[in-house]
């Protein structure tokens, strides 16, 4: 490895002695950086203008030269509706469908998996043997890529999965007749837990989306909060017990307190995260049945990339109103890892 | 209520006697290792299952393969089977032909006794066997080889020049006193607002002007500068002492040399789990490559994955061999290095 490196880095050298000469040695700076500076006005400050230029401009055509301004026809349209409140009202029926379905998907999986992070987190804090060993166990699926992940769980809930196989064993239990013997008594149907097709159902699809998702990032927010969790100095417990302080009374008013910044930064994190929401769910469902686990990513490709024809400015205008809510909550976040620097 | 909230936050066993709320604690952990693994492990021991064993509702956990036996007068084994009523009950033969309810057998010491029994009359034997045979498909019928080097030659070339570049800015934002640092820092601090979701459009023009369109290279460039790693370098580069710069500097090092040199090998703890972040960012990249990456000559390991699926729905013998493939590199990074990970991924903040 080193063998192919040094001569490499050897020729890099040449250019490299002749600018510092010419630039001295604080200036020779500008020349590490050039490379990256280059990359990021390229890749990201170029684009961030240019998808201006598309979300203002009409047709088919990706080269500039050939869009006709339109204005802000591609907003107006996609911001348009009758009643907010209601997709098919509105004029982009898709893209509001896939901002409530985004919504929808953020607030129950951000709150479920900080639930089960946190409470993973509380319990490996405690005095646990092979603490390393477990931390990973839930650390596993957040390495496997969204694809792996689709599959992986498509295999377990195909209609003749393994799960539905469960169940059919568990519907000849008596478990199953108890629970419906439930059900009927308060006046509902019968319980039927026989060949659920769970992903082409529409609500049992978003059930799992959320649930893959949730098990997919656990683990990342879980190694979080638990290095939150150990950041809390031992004596601040230790002086509670002295006060015979009940657990419960110490969970209250000691840890979830300490670790509130901890929680906050994980919160923001996981909206950033959970708002991009699509591989997974993609792979997984395909956006179906219809557009019950459509995102906005999603219609931010198809739109651009997936559909004919290609209709690159409303996709870019759909990305525009996207940055905008991630840029406000990136720079709740930077504040936030601001504020922790500081104090 | 109150019981539930002290398992959670009790934080040593009394006594050296485990309390109640231990054995929930390590219940809860039990069940997560059920849920954490148990799927991927159910994938792993379907893909050594046959086809027909695929099929089966309800499934068995372990892959079960018929017994089959060499018979002599015949060229491929055959199967093997319990008769279960009739003259030949609980013996053991092997089949040679079978049309719709009838079969025809043989005892596998006496090949020329033709005997035709029902199919029901008939039970496979078997035993636990792991098939090969989704794997062997795989490479013979798909260009698996190919989307595997795809996938590896993006993973490598992304990394090392995202690795170079990231750490020649970490070196000059840590190391040099000039003008126009603070902006830069917030430049780069700026495009952390600017995930690759949000500029797709932009990103695809640029991309195709270039003539990057349905190239790998299309895939590496775009992600090669990431403020993650910047960051993360700079903020271990900048705890080096600057007086092993000064002393080289004196023995007339050229400031690259110094960079490559010295900056490099001593920032290697930082540079690691940079690398092994990058390795999986790019491995499991999704959207990206699934808009550059047209052909399927040009797919990556995941894209070829997600599109095998959509065009072979019931197609699980390969997609399954294929999906394992696709995790097991994934699978060794996190045995033998879950460790730097976790405290990589704790320090930087994820992506």
């Amino acid at each position: 490895m080193l063998r192919v490196i040094t001569p490499v880095m050897n020729l890099i050298e040449i250019p490299f002695r002749g600018a510092q000469r010419m630039l001295g040695v604080p200036l020779i700076a500008w020349v590490f950086l050039v490379p990256n500076i280059l990359l990021f006005g390229l890749f990201a400050f170029l684009p961030v203008i240019l998808n201006f230029v598309y979300g203002l401009t009409g047709g088919t055509n990706v080269l500039l030269a050939d869009r006709p301004y339109i204005g802000a026809q591609n907003f107006n349209y996609l911001l348009s509706c009758d009643n907010h409140f209601d997709p098919n009202t509105c004029r982009d029926d898709k893209f509001w469908r896939a901002v409530y379905n985004t919504t929808l998907f953020v607030t129950l999986q951000v709150g479920f998996m900080i639930a089960f992070a946190l409470t993973t987190a509380l319990i490996l804090n405690r005095d646990i043997r092979a603490r390393g060993f477990f931390r990973s166990v839930f650390f596993f699926p957040v390495l496997l890529s969204p694809v792996v992940v689709a599959l992986v769980w498509k295999w377990i809930l195909q209609r003749e999965g393994i799960l539905n196989a469960f169940l059919d064993w568990l519907n000849q239990t008596w478990l199953i007749a108890a629970l419906s013997g439930v059900t009927t008594a308060l006046g509902g149907e019968a319980l039927d837990v026989r060949g659920i097709s769970w992903i082409t159902d529409a609500d049992w699809a978003f059930f799992w989306s959320v649930f893959i998702s949730v098990w997919a990032h656990m683990g990342f927010y879980t190694l979080i909060l638990l290095a939150g969790l150990q950041a809390i100095p031992r004596d601040v417990y230790e002086a509670a017990t002295m006060d015979g302080a009940s657990a419960w009374r110490t969970l209250r008013r000691i840890t979830l307190p300490l670790l509130a910044p901890t929680m906050l930064v994980v919160l923001i994190l996981a909206l950033i995260k959970g708002v991009q929401t699509f591989d997974e769910v993609y792979a997984f469902t395909g956006g179906g049945p219809g557009t019950a686990t459509t995102f906005i990513i999603q219609y931010i490709y198809e739109e651009g990339f997936a559909g004919q024809p290609r209709l690159y400015g409303l996709s870019a205008a759909a990305s525009i109103l996207l940055a905008v809510v991630l840029v406000v909550l990136t720079a709740i976040q930077l504040w936030l890892n601001r504020r922790s620097v500081d104090g | 209520m109150a019981s539930l909230w002290s398992m959670l936050t009790a934080t040593r066993g009394r006594n050296g006697r485990l309390h109640w709320t231990d054995w929930a604690s390590y219940a809860y952990l039990t069940f997560g290792i059920l849920l954490m693994f148990g799927p991927v492990v159910w994938l792993v021991v379907s893909s050594f299952k046959t086809p027909n064993e695929l099929d089966r509702f309800p499934p068995r956990f372990l892959p079960y393969v018929q017994e089959t036996v060499e018979v002599e007068g015949f060229s491929d084994p055959l199967q093997v089977y319990t008769v279960t009523e009739g003259d030949l009950a609980g013996e053991h033969v092997a089949q040679t032909r079978r049309a719709g309810t009838r079969a025809e057998v043989v005892r596998p010491d006496a090949p020329d006794d033709r005997i035709r029994l029902r199919t029901d009359q008939l039970q496979a034997v078997e035993r636990v066997g792991f098939t090969t045979s989704n794997y062997t498909e795989l490479f013979e019928r798909f260009t698996f080889f190919r989307y595997l080097f795809n996938s590896t030659f993006i993973t490598v070339m992304a990394t090392l020049i995202m690795l170079l570049v990231n750490s020649m800015a970490a070196f000059a934002l840590s190391k040099y006193e000039f003008r126009g640092r603070t902006p830069v820092l917030l430049l780069i601090i700026a495009t952390l607002m600017i995930p690759q979701t949000v500029v797709l459009v932009p990103l695809y023009l640029l991309v195709t002007q270039m003539g990057l369109y349905n190239s790998l290279w299309g895939v590496i460039i775009p992600g090669a500068a990431t403020p993650t790693g910047v960051f993360l370098l700079r903020q271990y580069m900048v705890t080096i002492p600057d007086e092993i710069l000064d002393a080289a500097r004196m023995d007339k090092a050229s400031e690259w040399k110094i960079f490559w040199r010295i900056i490099l090998p001593l920032s290697a703890p930082a540079i690691a789990v940079l690398a092994i972040l990058a390795i999986m960012w790019r491995w499991n990249d999704f959207l990206w490559p699934l808009i550059v990456l047209s052909e399927n000559e040009k797919f990556t390991l995941q894209i070829a994955l997600f599109s095998f699926q959509g065009e072979f729905q019931t197609n699980w013998p390969n997609l399954l061999a294929m999906t394992v493939l696709t995790l097991l590199p994934i699978a060794c990074v996190f045995m033998f290095l879950q460790k730097y990970i976790a405290t990589g991924i704790a320090s930087t903040g994820g992506k």
